[in-house]
C-alpha cells in the first residue's frame, strides 16, 4: 500500500500540474506528470509517428511512375519528409521513457495503430494528388491545432512538421489542377480520385465528438484544442471552395453552404466502414503491415553491421 | 539498437547552436550524416554538433527552487532598480 504522505503529494501535485497546463506553460519530459498524461502522450505521438512511416507507403507506390521529372522530384522529396516527420516523432516520444524498439514492436504487432487513411491503395495517379490536397490538407488542419499542445517536444515537433506540409498540399493541389485543365480523360481520373479520398478523407479526423470518450480529458489537459468535429467542419469548410475551383464533385448530395451557421452542412459519414478499417479489415490493413515489417527485418543486418563497424572503429 | 544522439544545429554564423531535437546513429559520423537529412533538408543549418544523449547531465525539475529561487529577490541586479531623474539622457 501507498504510505498516505505519498497519496497527498501526488493530489497536490496533479493539482499544480493542471494549474501549469491551465496557464498554458508547456510540461517537458523531466517534469511530473500524472502517469496517464505520459501514457496518452506515448499513445498518441507514437501512433502519430507510425502513421508518417506508412503514410509513405502509398505515395511510395508512385515515384517510379511519376508523369514528369518535376513531379518524381516534389513528390520523393514529400515522402523523405514524411520520413522526416516520423522520425521527429518518434525522437519526441522518446523523451518520455518508451524505447524505439517497444514503438516498433507495438505497430508490429498491431498493438499501436496508424491513421485509418494510409489502408486505402493509390490506383492512379490523380490519387497522389487528392492525397497531397485532401490527406495533406486535412492533416494540416490537425496539426496546425497541435503546434499548441501542452506537451513541449510534440508541441516543437509540429511547429517543424508544420512549415513543411503546406509544399505538401500545394504540390497535391497543383496535380489535381492539371489534371482538370487536361483531357476528359484526365478530368474524370480526378473526379474518380476525389470520390474514394474524400470520406476516408474526412474520418481521419476520428468518430464525432458524442463518441470520442477521451476528448473531454485531451481538451483539459491542452492535448487537443479543439474537438474532432470542429477539426472536421473546418477542414470541409476550406476544401469544398477549392473542389468548386478545380471544377470537380465532391461526392455528398447533402455537401452545401448553410448561410445561417456560415458552414457546410454535410452529409452521414459510414461509419461501419470506419471502424472496419480501424479494426484491421481495410483494403490495404494486411499489405502495409507486412511491407513495414518486410523493411524492418530486411534492415536488421544493417543495423548490426553499422554498429560492429562503430565499436571495431579505434577513435 | 543504435544509441541516441541530441542533435544542436546552428542556422547561420552569428547565432549559437541550438537543439533541435535527437535521432539513433551507429556512431558520431552517422549522427552528423542522419541529423544533415533529418533537420537541415532545407538549408536550415551550416553546423552540426552531436552528442550521445547518455553524455548530457540535467538539473532535476524538482530541484528548481533551490536552483534558482536565490536569483528571485535580487532586483538590483536589473538597471530599473536604479531610480534616476527622467530628463537624464543616454544613461
Ligand atoms: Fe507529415
Ligand atoms: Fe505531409
Amino acid at each position: 500500500m501507498m504510505p498516505k504522505q505519498n497519496i497527498l503529494d501526488d493530489a497536490k501535485l496533479a493539482d499544480q500540474f493542471q494549474d501549469h497546463i491551465d496557464a498554458d506553460e508547456k510540461i517537458e519530459p523531466k517534469d511530473w506528470m500524472p502517469d496517464k498524461y505520459r501514457n496518452t502522450h506515448i499513445r498518441q505521438i507514437s501512433q502519430h509517428a507510425h502513421s508518417e512511416i506508412v503514410g509513405m507507403l502509398p505515395e511510395g507506390n508512385w515515384i517510379g511512375r511519376a508523369p514528369t521529372l518535376r513531379r518524381k522530384v516534389a513528390l520523393l522529396a514529400k515522402v523523405q519528409d514524411e520520413a522526416g516527420h516520423g522520425l521527429y516523432l518518434y525522437s519526441a516520444a522518446e523523451t518520455l521513457g518508451i524505447s524505439r524498439e517497444e514503438m516498433i514492436d507495438q505497430l508490429h504487432t498491431g498493438k499501436a495503430k496508424y491513421s485509418s487513411i494510409f489502408n486505402y491503395p493509390t490506383l492512379s495517379w490523380a490519387d497522389i494528388g487528392a492525397i497531397g490536397w485532401l490527406v495533406d490538407g486535412a492533416a494540416i488542419i490537425n496539426q496546425v491545432m497541435l503546434t499548441r499542445t501542452s506537451f513541449g517536444p510534440y508541441a516543437r515537433a509540429m511547429v517543424r512538421i508544420c512549415k513543411e506540409e503546406s509544399f505538401h498540399q500545394r504540390q497535391g493541389y497543383e496535380i489535381m489542377l492539371t489534371l482538370c485543365r487536361g483531357t476528359n480523360v484526365q478530368k474524370e481520373m480526378a473526379q474518380d480520385a476525389l470520390n474514394r479520398w474524400w470520406w476516408p478523407s474526412l474520418m481521419m479526423f476520428g468518430p464525432r465528438d458524442n463518441e470520442s470518450p477521451h476528448t473531454e480529458q485531451s481538451m483539459k489537459w491542452k492535448i487537443k484544442r479543439k474537438t474532432n468535429d470542429e477539426l472536421r467542419q473546418q477542414f470541409i469548410d476550406n476544401t469544398a471552395p477549392q473542389a468548386d475551383f478545380l471544377g470537380i464533385t465532391i461526392p455528398d448530395p447533402d455537401l452545401k453552404w448553410n448561410e445561417s451557421r456560415k458552414h457546410y452542412d454535410f452529409g452521414e459519414i459510414d461509419w461501419d466502414e470506419f471502424w472496419t478499417v480501424v479494426k484491421g479489415n481495410g483494403p490495404m490493413n494486411k499489405e502495409r503491415l507486412d511491407a513495414r515489417k518486410k523493411a524492418w527485418k530486411e534492415g536488421t543486418w544493417v543495423r548490426e553491421a553499422a554498429l560492429a563497424y562503430a565499436s571495431n572503429k579505434v577513435h | 539498437m543504435w544509441p541516441l544522439y541530441e542533435i544542436f544545429i546552428r542556422t547561420k554564423n552569428g547565432l549559437e547552436h541550438r537543439h533541435v531535437g535527437s535521432l539513433h546513429a551507429a556512431d558520431p559520423e552517422m549522427a552528423i550524416e542522419n541529423a544533415r537529412d533529418v533537420y537541415t533538408r532545407r538549408q536550415e543549418g551550416i553546423s552540426i554538433w552531436v552528442v550521445e544523449s547518455k553524455h548530457i547531465a540535467a538539473s532535476n525539475p524538482e530541484q528548481q527552487g533551490e536552483l534558482f529561487d536565490p536569483a528571485k529577490d535580487k532586483i538590483y541586479r536589473h538597471p530599473t532598480f536604479y531610480k534616476l531623474p527622467d530628463e537624464l539622457e543616454n544613461i
